[in-house]
């Protein structure tokens, strides 16, 4: 009967052309109004790390006091001090801290110029704390670090680009002049948000194409590329700063379970209850550990104009379809008679339900159709209402598209239940006394 | 085939009780032709659509091919008027959207018959209302008295073991009348009950039995007092 009913619907639409073109059009233009802003929603909450979110923890330990805190709430990264306290202790079974450097490839041939990369500084850990994968090799260990050793992980982006794609490990790469040995290149890596460095790129940046060691960076006094924030004046020079209260660096710790998780924040806040002791810290402990989904709440990652386009275009999409209840509800009533007609001819409610319920979603389905097409065009032309890094996220892929015709057929039907409702409710005996 | 015992229908509003039918009885016997005469607003069609199972009932019972149907639901009742009964309106009552083919397609379709078995019956059906050749025409392309063969075609398809006509010709030209009526006829030799509401004496006289309703109830002719005072009046007319 579904294929009888479909032909029916098919035949519907195509008897009051102005009435179809009208309800697929208020369908259309709701759902891809939605669809293209919920692109852009899911690019930007989307769970970049799924499989660990849970596990990954950014550590928060307030070093400026409630004076200069907001809200009482601990500064968003750490300054060198906490950070290397909290890697010597190596209370976690991974952590890393972690900064942006401002770093240009310099190619072998002299007449090219050098190439600025985005590149972190990092610890060995980083790579198996946020599931890095590698086409070629690996990531460096602990001894390197200890070693402050000059070695990289490099993409397969700017593998290909200076390698032509062959197995680099154990060539060298040039760095503002310096060799760095290769010893791995990443696969394909693009977490979006860039939840480990979500302070600096609020979210959202280029991918990643240069890992070197923190302490390897540290030692070439390479300042940060991203925020450094100072509540009185560090005074002169690279180790002043480096002693200093200025935070710039990112802290993450990998803590598998909620036993484990405990017992770091008691750490943290022994470690703040130290120094408060120490006379560093002239205020109570207070420190934060906040795992990725909660980390990208604090700091807002979703912009707060995908959440208020999507609620409009909600709210449009609802207007569309009370519109859709209307028509429908003129469409099938006028088919009354012929409703009584097949009432008298066997049909049951349930069965008239089926019919126009199958009928509805034939709309919905057309509808889909022209909303799959407004959305292409809504998805090309996000980059003019957000910035260039969130626009690039939003694109029409597979699931979206499946998405947008089962949002329209859905939208539809639950629409059309109300003139359905209608439309079984019609007494066949008047109807055919009527006629 | 069909027997109602003190059956009555009430329409209700907040401050009236209107009776389409009270203490209606009838029965009906399998293979009758029976004609149900009475005069406008009698109650003959809501009789017709109550034997129908189109509508539901107030009081009383009613017994269809030995089924009493009135705890019957949607599902139930849509199912015996699909299987049992055959509809023929004085309106035609054809899909217009939909040709002479799908037309009589649909009873035969709501019965989940595979497409070979509903094919053979509709083409059945036409030739025996003579209209093979407009399988593909619409409604609006044909004439009343074709609509209503069309109509008693499609009631055919489905071998319903009761017909039920509501003034079957009384938008037809006298020939069409007659050649429906003939129709009928043949359909009744066959085998079917038949039950038709007519204002139609010629069309009545041709049934094998008539009942009369009035203001809801059957009754004799030969004991209702208004039926002896008009024909009192008509024989001292003409005397």
């Amino acid at each position: 009967m579904f294929a009888y009913y479909l032909q029916l619907g098919l035949r519907s639409l195509q008897r009051n052309p102005v009435l179809t073109a009208l309800m697929v059009m208020a369908i259309g233009f709701g759902v891809a109004a939605s669809m293209t802003t919920y692109s852009v929603f899911l690019a930007t909450s989307s769970n970049p790390i799924p499989q660990k979110s849970s596990q990954l923890y950014a550590v928060q330990v307030d070093n400026w006091g409630p004076e200069d805190s907001d809200k009482g709430e601990p500064p968003d990264s750490l300054n060198y001090t906490d950070a290397m306290a909290l890697m010597a202790a190596h209370r976690a079974p991974r952590q890393t801290a972690l900064y942006p450097v401002g770093v240009s490839v310099v190619p072998d041939d002299q007449s090219q110029l050098p190439s600025p990369e985005s590149t972190y500084a990092t610890y060995g850990d980083a790579f198996a704390m946020f599931d890095v994968p590698f086409l070629h090799g690996s990531g460096w260990g602990a001894a390197e670090d200890d070693a402050h050793a000059a070695v990289a992980v490099i993409s397969r982006v700017l593998n290909d680009k200076l390698f032509r794609g062959a197995n680099s490990v154990g060539r060298q790469i040039n760095l503002d002049g310096r060799n760095y040995r290769i010893t791995g290149v990443m696969d394909s890596w693009d977490p979006q948000p860039l939840f480990f460095d979500a302070v600096n790129t609020s979210g959202f940046s280029d991918p990643v194409q240069i890992f070197i060691p923190f302490t390897r960076a540290v030692e070439l006094k390479m300042a940060t590329a991203g925020n450094n924030n100072c509540n009185r004046d560090p005074g002169l020079g690279w180790d002043a700063w480096l002693h200093s209260e200025c935070i710039w660096i990112q802290y993450w710790a990998e803590l598998p379970d909620r036993a484990q998780a405990v017992a770091y924040r008691q750490y943290l806040h022994g470690y703040a209850a130290e120094q408060q002791r120490a006379g560093r810290f002239r205020w109570a402990p207070n420190v934060r550990l906040s795992n990725v989904e909660q980390w990208m709440d604090h700091l807002k990652v979703v912009p707060p104009e995908a959440k208020i386009s999507l609620l409009v275009a909600l709210g449009f999409l609802l207007i569309c379809l009370v519109n859709t209840v209307g028509l429908l509800l003129a469409k099938f009533m006028r088919r009354a008679p012929e409703i009584g007609v097949r009432r008298a001819l066997g049909a049951s409610r349930k069965t008239v339900y089926a019919q126009f319920l199958i009928e509805a979603a034939t709309v919905g389905l057309a509808g889909g159709a022209l909303g799959l097409l407004l959305t292409g065009v809504g998805v090309l032309c996000v980059g003019l209402v957000f910035d260039p890094q969130i626009a690039r996220l939003a694109t029409l892929d597979l699931s979206l598209i499946a998405l947008t015709l089962l949002v329209a057929v859905l939208s539809t039907v639950l629409a059309a239940f109300y003139p359905t409702w209608r439309a079984a409710q019609v007494q066949p005996a008047w109807q055919l006394k009527s006629n | 085939m069909l027997k109602m015992t003190h059956l009555s229908k009430v329409y209700r509003t907040e401050v009236v009780e209107t009776y389409a039918l009270r203490d209606f009885n009838i029965d009906v016997k399998e293979g009758e032709f029976v004609a149900v005469t009475g005069p406008s607003g009698s109650g003959k069609t809501t009789f017709l659509t109550i034997a129908g199972l189109l509508e539901t009932f107030s009081g009383g019972e009613y017994h269809l091919d030995g089924i009493e149907v009135s705890n019957l639901n949607d599902n139930a009742r849509s199912k015996i008027r699909n299987e049992k009964i055959g509809f023929i309106f004085q309106a035609f009552n054809l899909i217009p959207d939909l040709n002479v083919f799908d037309n009589i397609e649909v009873p035969l379709r709501y019965r989940g018959m595979k497409a070979a078995e509903r094919k053979q019956r509709i083409m059945d059906s036409l030739e025996r209302v003579g209209l093979a050749s407009r399988a593909k025409h619409y409604p609006a392309e044909l004439s009343g008295g074709q609509q209503q063969r069309v109509a008693i075609a499609r009631a055919l398809a489905g071998s319903p073991r009761l017909l039920l006509a509501d003034e079957p010709t009384g938008n037809l030209d006298t020939q069409m009348a007659r050649s429906v009526l003939e129709l009928l006829e043949d359909i009744h030799r066959e085998g079917a009950t038949i039950v038709m509401v007519t204002h139609d004496p010629e069309l009545a006289a041709r049934a094998q039995r008539n009942v009369h309703i009035i203001d809801g109830q059957v009754v004799d002719l030969s004991e209702d007092p208004r039926f002896h005072t008009v024909h009192a009046e008509h024989t001292g007319t003409t005397a």
